[in-house]
């Protein structure tokens, strides 16, 4: 397509769009009028059929428990692909011994001043127990898995700014990581998938419910939550891994 | 009725510009970046849209139920999204990587090559 029809279709397409805002902007209800009817009835029932305090979450892991799993896979592919795309070349480049000794010269390089070093070492621990408080209180209050866990993958960048260099490699290059993703990503089907062996629908919540604001009630919303953390936390370090391998592998490249 | 209508000239604005950049980007990078401000226009629709006057966050951890709160619906939409949408960038500059090693450009007028 030449540079002139597509700066034509540009204009087409932009005419377009300024007419649907022009048209949706038209009769705009002020902000604060809208009564979205299901948002208000969840926040009516969810306490009492689900025993969570957070309704979004309620919503998000119960509810609308079955497109959150799709999202959740929507997350999961795109890990894959990133995998998939930068997997290893056929031969490989470079051995392991020169991938290491690159490495080792990488960290010397990293410049790092005294007071991230101390100030990053101590945030580590707490980012840890934060990271599992926030996926772990989900039902009651504002948190869950999906923000837990990205405060638990964002650990082994703060061991990196500690200028812990061979921990984070050992962190990031853990198998645990591929476990947390994978089984994360298949607990939250499980869950959904045992309800049918109780007679109930997929991903009905047929756990317990527990007491309310107790930190193990609101039956399966807790669980997939959870599972979602793990997920989420090892998508999240698996991209880092993969992203390192590749400024690695282009370092090395250069070099040679 | 500006003011009362801000919130969604705001997300317009954002998507305007996203899609600006993304029109015009000489770099696919800065193109994969503008499609993250486009989208975050959304966040801003949604919660514009749930939003009630006089309402609170809809969490009855420590307020009874019945309280005006605002939308939890449009929350849970968006949730999701913010994390998904930071491994869909993620897999999106993977293949401006692979671009640039395979055409060794990331510009998209040059890249003119479409090999399998």
């Amino acid at each position: 397509m030449s540079s002139r029809s597509r700066v034509v279709l540009f204009l087409v397409s932009a005419a377009g769009l300024a007419a649907i805002f022009a048209w949706g902007f038209r009769d705009l209800p002020p902000m604060g009028d809208y009564r979205g009817p299901y948002g208000y009835a969840l926040t009516q029932v969810a306490v009492y059929e689900r025993h969570a305090t957070d309704v979004v979450n309620a919503i998000n892991y119960d509810y609308r428990g079955f497109d959150t799993l799709e999202e959740e896979f929507i997350l999961f592919a795109s890990v894959m692909g990133v995998l998939l795309i930068f997997r290893p070349a056929k031969g490989g480049k470079g051995d392991d011994d020169e991938k290491k000794k690159r490495q080792t010269q990488i960290d010397d390089d990293l410049p790092i001043s005294d007071s991230l070093r101390v100030s990053m070492q101590g945030m580590a621990g707490i980012m840890i127990v934060f990271g599992v408080y926030i996926a772990a209180h989900g039902q009651l209050t504002p948190g869950g898995g999906f923000q837990g866990g990205v405060i638990l993958a964002s650990v082994p960048l703060v061991v990196y700014l500690s200028g812990n260099w061979r921990a984070f490699e050992q962190i990031i290059s853990n198998p645990l990581v591929k476990i947390a993703e994978c089984g994360g990503a298949a607990g939250y089907a499980v869950i959904g998938i045992s309800a049918l062996f109780f007679g109930a629908h997929f991903l009905t919540n047929i756990v317990p419910l527990g007491v309310t604001g107790d930190p193990f009630s609101a039956g399966t919303i807790a669980l997939i939550s959870l599972s979602v953390g793990a997920e989420v936390t090892g998508g999240f370090v698996l991209l880092m891994h993969v992203y390192l391998q590749e400024i690695i592998e282009e370092r090395l490249g250069k070099k040679s | 009725m500006m003011t009362s209508h801000a919130p969604y000239f705001i997300a317009a604005w954002i998507f305007l510009w996203g899609l600006y950049g993304i029109v015009t980007s000489k770099n696919l990078v800065h193109q994969v970046v503008c499609l993250a401000i486009l989208q975050t226009s959304t966040y801003v629709l949604l919660l514009a849209i749930g939003f009630k006057v006089g309402g609170t966050a809809p969490v009855f951890a420590d307020i009874p139920v019945g309280t005006v709160v605002v939308d939890p619906l449009v929350q849970a939409l968006m949730l999701t999204d913010v994390v998904v949408e930071a491994t869909v960038m993620a897999l999106l500059l993977s293949m401006v990587v692979k671009a640039n090693e395979l055409a060794g450009t990331v510009d998209p007028e040059e890249l003119r090559i479409l090999t399998g």
